[in-house]
């Protein structure tokens, strides 16, 4: 289940910021290994919530600072 | 008991010519860059721009205003003498009393219009023109000058990088004025009020804060749906916009909106930003002179407009250039 996540997200995260898919790995910070900047991260939310049907809040997103939280994140709200 | 008789107006409205003021001083990512922890790179990156004018001491916001709406008279071919009504956007008055629309009219030439200030924010542009064109519509005014200016330097704080490096000034103006064949299409327009803490000006300092992720989130998902209904509203489809001239807040919205509505190759996008900032209520007509300056625009292509922004507001339209 965590690995369909994982492989969606990093097909956001190659076509939003040009992420290599073996880089998007749970552990990665997006600002610090992954050079994501804040409004890559509101595309990366934008395309999170249209293919995983999540809604993630502002403040919810401030939370999200690792490829894991994004996954965790996901796997909680998904319906 | 006699009833109350109304005015007739033109059929439809029009923009005649406009005109735009950039301040003197350009200030590079480089300046910016000795002054708070920033850079060329990081600026580009995030918004796109690459320099903006910041205006001196004698460039005010009445000067300025005189300055864009005297060009936009010129460009439109009228004399002060047939303008009847002066709609001043801005949302950077230092004093809200007095507006400064009837004294921009008065150092025009324009004898005693109907004049006033309208504070949509980034905005402001887009709904003085619906305003004008519904004037001109029920006859109340035959001949409407709108601006937009602004000195967005004067409420913001030069240190803080998220709004120091994007904000600017200058004033844009435009001559609007009847027609029997419509100019200005129907406005697609409105307001999330839940939002206005999004942009706002707080503290001290009285400074501009802006929730930038926020205000990005917004404008790139909320606002599309604004930018089809203004298209739809007019008749027309993206296939037909020949120039897209959205309000110059950041390039990657700009980007961001072009690549979402999917229009022809040829469609020609505004990018003034890169060289302007964004000056909010005077950023589109600034935009749309320049590209008709340059002959990137051509007299007669339709442009599609929008502007967004501090409420939060939005209003867009489709228009044909002069």
């Amino acid at each position: 289940m965590s690995e369909d996540i994982q492989a969606g997200l990093a097909e956001i995260l190659e076509e939003v910021a040009g992420v290599s898919p073996a880089d998007a790995t749970p552990e990665k910070s997006f600002t610090e290994d992954l050079d994501v900047d804040s409004l890559s991260m509101v595309e990366i939310a934008t395309e999170v919530e249209n293919k995983f049907g999540v809604a993630i809040p502002d403040d919810e997103l401030a939370n999200i600072k690792t490829v894991g939280d994004a996954i965790t994140f996901i796997q909680k709200n998904r319906g | 008991m006699s009833s109350i008789q109304l005015r007739t107006g033109a059929p439809g409205a029009r923009i005649l010519g406009f005109g735009g003021y950039r301040p003197r001083r350009r200030v590079t990512n480089d300046e910016l860059s000795q002054s708070m922890e920033t850079n060329d790179e990081w600026i580009q990156s995030r918004v796109g721009i690459a320099e903006r004018r910041w205006a001196s001491e004698d460039e005010t916001l009445v000067e300025m205003a005189v300055a864009a709406g005297g060009k936009a008279l010129a460009a439109g071919g009228l004399a002060p003498d047939e303008i009847d009504l002066v709609i001043l956007a801005s949302a950077s008055l230092k004093e809200p009393i007095p507006g400064i629309g009837p004294q921009v009219a008065h150092r025009l030439g324009i004898p005693r219009p109907g004049a006033f200030d309208l504070n949509a924010g980034c905005a402001g542009f887009c709904y003085a023109l619906e305003m004008a064109g519904s004037a001109i519509r029920t006859g109340s005014a035959r001949n409407v000058l709108v601006v937009g200016a602004e000195r967005l330097t004067d409420v913001i704080d030069r240190g803080d990088r998220s709004t120091a490096v994007i904000f600017a000034d200058g004033a844009g103006a435009a001559v609007v004025g009847p027609s029997d064949d419509p100019g200005i299409g129907p406005v697609a327009w409105g307001s999330d009020g839940d939002q206005y803490s999004a942009i706002e000006i707080v503290g001290d300092g009285r400074a501009i804060a802006m929730a930038g992720q926020a205000v990005y989130r917004w404008a790139t998902t909320k606002l599309t749906a604004t930018l089809e209904e203004a298209m739809a509203a007019a008749g027309v489809t993206p296939a037909d916009i020949d120039v897209f001239a959205p309000h110059q807040a950041n390039l990657r919205i700009i980007e961001s909106m072009h690549k979402r509505l999917g229009f022809p190759e040829r469609t020609v996008v505004a990018r003034d930003i890169v060289t302007s900032g964004n000056t909010s209520a005077a950023s589109i007509p600034l935009a749309l002179s320049a590209l008709l300056e340059s002959g990137e625009a051509k007299s007669g292509d339709l442009a599609l407009v929008l502007g967004y922004g501090a409420g939060l507001t939005f209003a867009g339209q489709v228009l044909r250039l002069p």
